[in-house]
């Protein structure tokens, strides 16, 4: 019972807006932390690989914003999915405040690939399955984003948005099983893969500190993202006039 | 059956109808999903011929022989049942070499491939130059884990 | 340290990727906070307009 209280305590708007907001440094800082020592690891610390030599480093950047431009995508389809479904307005908040950040992420993918196909394939980029799944991914982020902005009113923005970014949920798994499934170009996962990552522990602890550095890094961004889909589909609840710090109160609900 | 009932049922049927669309679409469209044949391939007549193709494979130990003064190479690539012979002119990616995987494009005539584009493969495994060191010392030129060569393409 | 910044040979592959990655965190975080403080702003407008015509709005 505590738990379905607290649920829906969270589905109301200002409760959602006042978590969120004091959620924002328990994910930023730890994901400041885990980052620089990550990169620091991945920069510095970690050897020179034995075939790519210093070019490998592109992975510790390459990699975290593949895994987190697939987990966004994730988030944003679920999120869609029960807000069509349960009519949750603040689920639909969540998809939107996800794209954009899932989005970027996905375009410093392509780049930093493209950027390490050059020297170490021979080409900045070709049409094998994975790249060409992953670019279909930034396309749909950029579709869903057109798609919102082309209504006035969130809630049909919202409706709208969400069929896209479910229809658009086969490309996830695609994208991560494109090279187990056909010959590809691009290599097979190292870290997910069946006995264990092939990586030694100097190079993959960094590694998996970027991984949750860039997925605390979500967390915050989402929470500070969400607040300011909340206000927009908020305008004119009286609670906002708490925020405005109205009858005399102070900022309390920030 | 409630509305939400009914919501969450049709989002079921939706997402289990596009599943087996995209099976069925990637099965249709599986050749031009196949980024290259590997030469068994080649040789049992699965690859198409007279048109250019993608062939990938580990270059053979020892089989690389370049032409002197002039970028012509020409090189074994092979999946440890059948091989290709490949011949190339220009510049090779930085991780071409051999034990390594690499993907030519071009077209087969008279049995030797005639390559146009040479890219590296990488495989999944990284490792410091230091414990490739030891790993090569090992006899028989395997890993020690007993897995295949590195660079091998396996699929 | 010349030999941490160049890399091995790769400095301009390496550098351009981290100066990316940078790049797009900070897009990140900006962006954000910028959203955040147009939403912000745009609802004080609004109830400062609904203050003024009187309290239905709500």
């Amino acid at each position: 019972m505590g738990t379905w209280t607290w649920f829906h305590k969270l589905s109301s708007p200002p409760h959602c807006y006042r978590i969120a907001g004091q959620l924002i440094p328990w994910f930023a800082i730890p994901a400041a932390l885990l980052i620089v020592a990550g990169i620091y690891g991945g920069l510095v610390r970690a050897p020179a690989d034995y075939q790519q030599g210093d070019a490998f480093r592109i992975i510790y950047v390459h990699a975290p914003a593949a895994w987190l431009s697939l987990m966004c995508y994730t988030v944003m389809a679920v999120a869609a999915a029960v807000g069509l479904v349960w009519r949750i307005k603040l689920a639909h908040a969540l998809a939107a405040a996800t794209a954009p950040i899932g989005a970027s992420f996905a375009l410093l993918c392509l780049a930093t690939g493209s950027i390490w196909g050059k020297p170490m394939w021979g080409t900045w980029w070709t049409w094998d399955a994975r790249l060409t799944s992953q670019l279909i991914l930034l396309f749909l982020y950029l579709g869903y984003q057109a798609l919102r902005s082309a209504y006035d009113d969130i809630g049909k923005a919202d409706r709208a948005s969400a069929v896209l970014a479910i229809v658009g949920v086969v490309n996830v798994p695609i994208i991560h099983f494109s090279v187990n499934w056909w010959n590809s170009l691009h290599q097979g996962s190292t870290v997910l893969r069946r006995g264990g990552p092939a990586m030694p522990a100097s190079m993959l602890v960094p590694l998996i500190l970027c991984f949750f550095g860039f997925t605390f890094l979500y967390a915050a961004l989402a929470c500070v993202r969400v607040r300011a889909e909340v206000l927009r589909r908020e305008r004119n609840a009286h609670w906002l006039q708490d925020l405005a710090g109205r009858r005399g109160r102070t900022e309390s609900a920030t | 059956m409630t509305p939400r009932r009914k919501r969450l049922w049709t989002l079921i049927a939706v997402l289990a109808g596009l599943g087996l669309t995209a099976l069925f679409v990637s099965k249709a469209f599986e050749k031009n999903l196949n980024y290259f044949y590997p030469p068994s391939e080649v040789a049992s007549g699965k690859a198409p011929s007279g048109t250019p193709i993608r062939v990938g494979g580990m270059v053979s130990k020892g089989s690389v022989v370049r032409a002197q003064g002039s970028l012509e190479v020409q090189f074994v690539i092979t999946d440890f049942a059948k091989d290709v012979t490949v011949k190339y002119t220009g510049l090779l990616p930085d991780l071409f070499r051999e034990g390594q995987g690499i993907i030519a494009h071009g077209e087969l005539k008279d049995g030797i491939f005639m390559a146009d584009e040479v890219l590296a493969k990488h495989d999944e495994k990284y490792m410091p130059p230091e414990i490739a060191k030891t790993l090569k010392r090992q006899p028989d030129g395997t890993p020690a884990d007993g897995s295949a060569p590195a660079g091998a393409v396996t699929r | 340290m010349s030999a941490f910044f160049a890399m091995g040979g790769y400095a301009g592959y390496v550098w351009s990727s981290y100066g990316l990655a940078a790049a797009i965190l900070i897009w990140n975080i900006w962006s954000a906070l910028a959203a955040h403080q147009v939403a912000r702003a745009a609802a004080q407008r609004a109830l400062a307009r609904s203050a003024s015509t009187g309290p239905s709005a709500s």
